[in-house]
């Protein structure tokens, strides 16, 4: 049982890793807090199960996941730097507005992969079984993902990122619009979102138009999780904190639903893990507290 | 090289809370020329320098730079002639980034970013040559945060990243005003060397009067967004402290008033 949801934790936890290194990138790199993701991964799982069914290759249906995931976030860095609406409310529009788009490229709220040829299935014909299938090709696009992640954020252009969510008056002052690291940092994540969704269709056997609901607060609480058990801040070490967090999320999800919670309840249970480590208490409420109680004593 | 003329820019106007911040500048710089800027607080020393900068477009008037117009050319796109460091100690660097991380992005100012290592076993190597003309020991502490250096130390690496990548023209504003005594000494002898190595154009802000007869080429002095003064190297040598002071309240029918400037002054 506690095997199977080990294995069950690292699946999912792998799948949902490269969604949480897109809210990373935006959420912590570059400082803005996209909620395009929403839309962007299931996006990715609409588009990738609706061309496998078409006969697609899995492969080409991931890659046009991507592609159309980076346009997603495009979207969002247009709406936010040319037409200058709030970053929050930029992604909440195209949020909004793929909503309607997945329902348009799925035909349908539900559509089944059932029998259909996916990653999975392919590796499998190699001779796995269906976890070893799963774990291994999962385990490697993320590992593939993660070099390439690392890398970039130590190019010239990765580091002017990195600038723009740090200080971004001293970026301009050395010849860098931040407006465009922003446009390209929200094309990469929502890329990753999307190649994520793609990845859970597939595992799942089934898009649907409600998985992407919630999913910035899951990636949220994947980086948190990572950040409180990997402390480095060095970039490699905090991609690898990220990968892990959205294994350990997964692992608690499937903790809380062992305790006895319902699938319907896991949004609360999310809400609140991410709620604890983000809160910052006004300072002085505790001491607050015991003041009245120790004149309350006196008075007593 | 660079040329002012007639530049206007007022803040918020036609609103109650308008602010007239330049009023008419008009300045011509020669390569390596150093010039000094003084004048009490609000007189437009700044909004003079983010003009140059491009942070903010004025009103009217025009920025010429080597003949062409840049007027309404974006701050990130005249980076590759113009470094700077601002008064502010912590605003010239990226916290959560290394040493060398900052330094590297400075290397390439101005510069199209490409998806190359930004720091190869040479730079590194360059970065800590010019690190140890600081005297600091940044030299060793290449992959530290940058975030863990204090204010003077932060201040010093700005003031190189701000003339690595080959700009040329300096714009310092003010950039000493927050640090220690021996730090700001330290900081200011190290500017004098780097931009006669360079040969750099530079505009210093700075409320020290005696600091501004003393450093550079020329001094000019601002009030209420106007240059009042104007004084070439050579009468600069004869001029005090209170012989500006006294030169303002002839010009201005008024005393200078500004605690900051009378307290360097005294
Ligand atoms: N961003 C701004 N918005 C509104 N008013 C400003 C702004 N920056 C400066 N000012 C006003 O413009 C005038 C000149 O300011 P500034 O250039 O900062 O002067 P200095 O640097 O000489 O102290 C002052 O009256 C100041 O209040
Ligand atoms: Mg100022």
């Amino acid at each position: 049982m506690l095997v199977n949801m080990l294995t069950g934790s690292l699946e999912q936890g792998l799948a949902y890793a490269l969604m949480a290194l897109g809210v990373f990138l935006t959420f912590r790199v570059l400082n803005f807090p996209d909620l395009t993701v929403d839309g962007s991964f299931p996006l990715g799982a609409a588009v990738s199960a609706r061309l496998i069914i078409a006969g697609t290759h899995p492969l080409l249906a991931m890659l046009t996941a991507i592609i159309l995931g980076v346009m997603a976030g495009l979207l969002t860095g247009f709406l936010h730097t040319r037409l200058k609406i709030a970053g929050l409310l930029a992604g909440i529009i195209t949020m909004t507005a793929l909503y309607s788009i997945n329902l348009r490229v799925m035909g349908r709220s539900n559509l089944p992969l059932l029998r259909q040829n996916s990653l999975l299935t392919i590796v499998q014909d190699l001779g796995f079984s269906r976890m070893a299938a799963t774990l291994l090709s999962f385990f490697l696009i993320v590992i593939l993902i993660k070099i390439l992640f690392d890398f970039f954020l130590h190019t010239e252009l990765g580091l002017a990122l990195r600038a723009t969510g740090n200080n971004p008056r001293m970026i301009t002052s050395l010849g860098v619009a931040p407006q465009k690291m922003i446009i390209l940092g929200l094309g990469l994540a929502n890329g990753l979102a999307a190649l994520s969704g793609a990845l859970v269709a597939q595992y799942q056997g089934f898009a649907d138009i409600g998985m992407g609901i919630g999913m910035i607060i899951v990636g949220l609480a994947s980086v948190i999780i990572g950040e409180s058990i990997i402390r480095n801040k060095r970039i490699v070490w905090a991609t690898k904190g990220v990968i892990i967090g959205s294994i350990v999320y997964r692992f608690l999800i499937s903790s809380a639903l062992r305790l006895g919670f319902s699938p319907t309840d896991l949004k609360l249970v999310t809400a609140i893990l991410v709620i604890i480590p983000l809160a910052r208490p006004r300072r002085g409420w505790l001491e607050g507290i015991k003041k009245i109680a120790m004149k309350e004593k006196e008075a007593g | 090289m660079l040329r002012l003329k007639n530049i206007f820019k007022t803040y918020y106007p036609g609103e109650p809370n308008q602010q007239k911040a330049l009023a008419g500048i008009n300045l011509d710089l020669k390569q390596g020329d150093f010039l000094t800027i003084i004048g009490s607080n609000g007189a437009g020393k700044s909004t003079l320098l983010n003009i140059i900068a491009g942070d903010i477009e004025p009103d009217s008037g025009s920025v010429i730079f080597h003949g062409k117009d840049i007027t309404r050319r974006p701050a990130h796109r005249r980076a590759g002639f113009i470094g700077r460091v601002f008064q502010d100690p912590l605003a010239g660097t990226a916290a959560e980034m290394s040493v060398a991380e900052n330094l590297a992005l400075a290397k390439v100012r101005g510069q199209k970013r490409r998806l190359n290592r930004a720091i190869k076993k040479e730079s590194r190597t360059e970065f800590a040559g010019i690190l140890k003309t600081l005297g600091l020991g940044l030299e060793n502490r290449l992959d530290e945060s940058v975030g863990l250096l204090s204010g003077g130390q932060r201040q010093a690496l700005t003031l190189l990243m701000a003339v690595l990548g080959s700009p040329q023209i300096l714009l310092l504003d003010e950039y000493i005003a927050a640090l220690d005594p021996s730090t700001a000494e330290q900081i200011i002898s190290l500017t004098g060397k780097i931009v006669s190595q360079k040969g750099l154009t530079v505009f210093m802000v700075t409320h020290d009067l005696r600091q501004a007869l003393k450093t550079g080429t020329r001094t000019i002095m601002m009030d209420r967004g106007e240059i009042i003064l104007d004084i070439e190297a050579e009468k600069r040598k004869t001029l005090t402290v209170a012989d500006l002071l006294e030169r303002f309240a002839r010009l201005r029918g008024r005393e200078l008033t500004d605690d900051r400037i009378l307290l360097q002054a005294r």
